[in-house]
């Protein structure tokens, strides 16, 4: 129960403070605003436009707020039109949270490029007439984020400091952007679904979650099937071990220009980028037929990921790896049917310069260096001599042509 | 030279002896151009990463077609192998025992050595000219070389078409060889035909550009009573002289011969620039 004494205090006081109350200046109505703002001409002292359209206005996930809501100075102003120069909107009396996240974000720091921090209005557009993402209109829709992200990100900016990485366009080719703009995907990812929309960090900022211990779990929000295999292989240990070079999603699949795996480019090309690390395993393959033929751009041979695996890659010591002995005949197999185990005992990275890895092939290699340079020396030397001698006037043996008859 | 010349416009019928039958001809010319046709579809798979390693397998159609072409020149190759060792065969059996031993013969002999030494010795001025029967040490090691050269390429490269079948005997590590070998070889048979065979047989001096008996079977008797002494003596002395004579050779076939043939030297000659650019690019 409020005691009856408290209550007469409290209604006491506010009737009191009443009339000082009353004697403040009423705030402007929108439609006070509007009187002047409406006018598609109106402008300020330097010429620029301070217009809204009422409709668009009204229209906005803003609509029904007030003027004064964000113009909170104008809220106690009395005399119109007002200056010039108000005071910034502040979206973070509202929007605490995004805001707070874009002050720490790569673009709330700016910290490479210099030039001002990216504002909100920066990617959600004109701020009268913000719409909801969910809008097909708002600049940050799902189909509309790429090109927002694109007017720094592409090579088009015209202002140097707000030019971020170039990388719309390699994700405009890229199967998530053709999803998205061609197949009109709304479940493909765009910039946000790995950067985040706020909290965008560099890559090198262990938080951001491109950084590379976090894409595999990024990817694998969609792409869960993949992760799981992943996740347990050779490349997935190191890089949880801090092996920064250890492949995850991105090093073979890059980040932006991500395509098809099916075609002859993407998989012939995939046998440089794991080369990329594997130098020596990518010579030796280079030297067997497997190699030689990929290298002319035929696919259906075998490379990398159809022996090791793409994504479930094991060192071969590892039982659960398709090039461990005892998976090597099923692995064959893929291709070569029939193949036994006298098959397997195949070398598809033979180095004929390692006498300890197949000695055999190592000095079948010597006895044909030593064949050739033998046979070439010995009748090379028997060439030039016979051509110096039949060169010669006295030579005898047949007549020249021009001595015949 | 007045003798001469006046001795060979009054015969003119028996100016020229048969060095080549007909079977031989034809069987040079099978392997010349499956020769020509398994190295120009080899080398862009044995120097994958040379510039015109794509380029040369685009001509054919693609890696897929090229292999297929090469498979193809090489079953003519096989073929031909095969029958070139029957019809031999066939006349040892028939009692031509003069191909296993004698100036009739192919088989490398004592005497190789001793011509070997003399012609040597010739080339530096050490000595006179050796007499030469119907096949001289060179012609003998052209000869041998490719009949090797067509085992180890032929049977290595059939390892390498049908593995899985040869896997049922043989370990697989046999296939690592098999690829160098067929490789290596394959520039060896490159190399020779294009250097050395090419000069001993066409391009020396004596014989520049191209000498023709090979394709028209038949050489001037009097040449070759100067190159082969010791046959031409020996078809007089055994009075079979006249049944090797024979009239000059069809002057359209001599043409269409000399075209077919420049033309397969200079594929060979640029399959060598080819070769060389890969292996000096490395």
């Amino acid at each position: 129960m409020v005691p009856v004494r408290f209550v007469v205090v409290v209604v006491g006081a506010l009737l009191c403070g009443a009339p000082a109350w009353a004697q403040q200046p009423k705030p402007p109505a929108n439609d006070d605003c509007l009187t002047c703002h409406n006018d598609p001409d109106v402008k300020r002292s330097d010429g620029s436009s301070v217009s809204v359209v009422p409709n668009r206005f009204a229209e906005s996930v803003h609509g029904p707020l007030s003027c004064v809501d964000c113009h909170a100075d104008l809220a106690k102003t009395t005399e119109f039109p007002h200056p010039d120069k108000l005071a910034p909107v502040n979206c973070a009396s509202c929007h605490d949270d995004p805001a707070k996240l874009l002050g720490d974000s790569v673009h709330g720091r700016r910290p490479h490029g210099g030039g001002t921090p990216l504002a909100c209005v920066d990617c959600h557009g004109k701020p009268h007439e913000i719409r909801p993402a969910s809008d097909p209109t708002s600049a940050t829709n799902k189909l509309n984020t790429a090109a927002t992200c694109g007017r720094c990100h592409g090579d088009t900016q015209p202002v140097p400091s707000m030019r971020g990485p170039a990388v719309s366009h390699s994700f405009a080719d890229s199967i998530h952007g053709q999803a998205l703009a061609k197949a009109g995907l709304i479940v493909a990812p765009t910039c946000t679904d790995c950067h985040t929309s706020h909290a965008v960090a560099e890559k090198t900022s262990p938080k951001s979650p491109v950084f590379r211990t976090n894409v595999p779990a990024t990817c694998g929000k969609c792409h869960a099937g993949i992760e799981h295999e992943y996740s347990d292989s050779v490349h997935a240990k190191a890089l949880r071990a801090g092996n920064a070079g250890a492949a995850q999603c991105a090093s073979c699949h890059t980040a932006h220009a991500i395509s098809r795996t099916e075609g002859d480019a993407f998989r012939l090309s995939a046998v440089q980028r794991c080369g990329n690390c594997h130098a020596e395993a990518l010579a030796t393959y280079r030297d067997t037929f497997h190699g030689q033929v990929t290298r002319l751009g035929f696919a259906p041979v075998a490379k990398c990921e159809d022996c090791h695996r793409p994504h479930g890659t094991f060192a071969p010591s590892d039982p659960r790896s398709s090039v461990a002995t005892i998976n090597l005949i099923a692995t064959c197999s893929k291709c070569h049917t029939g193949a036994n185990a006298n098959f397997v005992k195949y070398q598809p990275h033979a180095n004929q310069h390692d006498p300890k890895r197949l000695p055999q092939l190592y000095y079948a290699a010597r006895f044909m260096d030593v064949l050739l340079l033998g046979v070439f020396t010995f009748f090379g030397l028997h060439t030039v001599l016979w051509f110096v001698r039949e060169r010669h006037p006295d030579a005898g043996d047949t007549p020249r042509k021009d001595d015949r008859a | 030279m007045l003798a001469t010349h006046l001795g060979r416009t009054t015969v003119p019928e028996s100016r020229y002896i048969v060095r080549f039958a007909k079977a031989d001809r034809i069987q040079h010319f099978v392997l010349f151009v499956s020769f020509l046709g398994l190295a120009a579809t080899g080398l862009p798979l044995r120097f994958s990463d040379a510039v015109w390693a794509r380029p040369i397998a685009q001509i054919f159609g693609g890696f897929a077609v090229t292999g297929t072409v090469h498979r193809i020149f090489a079953t003519v190759l096989i073929a031909l192998f095969v029958t070139h060792v029957a019809r031999l065969m066939a006349r040892v059996v028939k009692g031509e025992v003069g191909l296993l031993w004698g100036p009739q013969s192919l088989v490398p002999q004592p005497r190789d050595l001793w011509e070997l030494y003399a012609h040597v010795k010739w080339f530096v001025r050490r000595g006179p000219k050796p007499a030469f029967d119907r096949y001289t040490y060179w012609e003998k090691f052209d000869y041998w070389a490719v009949f090797w050269g067509m085992l180890i390429i032929g049977g290595s490269g059939l390892l390498l078409w049908f593995p899985e079948f040869f896997a049922r005997v043989l370990p697989g590590w046999v296939f690592n060889i098999a690829l160098l070998v067929h490789g290596e070889e394959a520039l060896l048979a490159i190399g020779f035909i294009v250097t050395i065979h090419f000069f001993n047989s066409h391009m020396r001096p004596h014989k520049f550009p191209m000498d023709m008996v090979m394709f028209t079977g038949v050489v001037e008797a009097e040449e070759y009573r100067k190159e082969r002494p010791l046959e031409v003596a020996r078809l007089e002395a055994e009075g079979q002289l006249a049944e090797r004579l024979a009239g000059p050779p069809d002057a359209a076939f001599t043409r269409r011969a000399k075209v077919v043939g420049g033309a397969a030297i200079a594929i060979g000659l640029t399959l060598f620039v080819m070769i060389v650019v890969a292996v000096f690019s490395l």
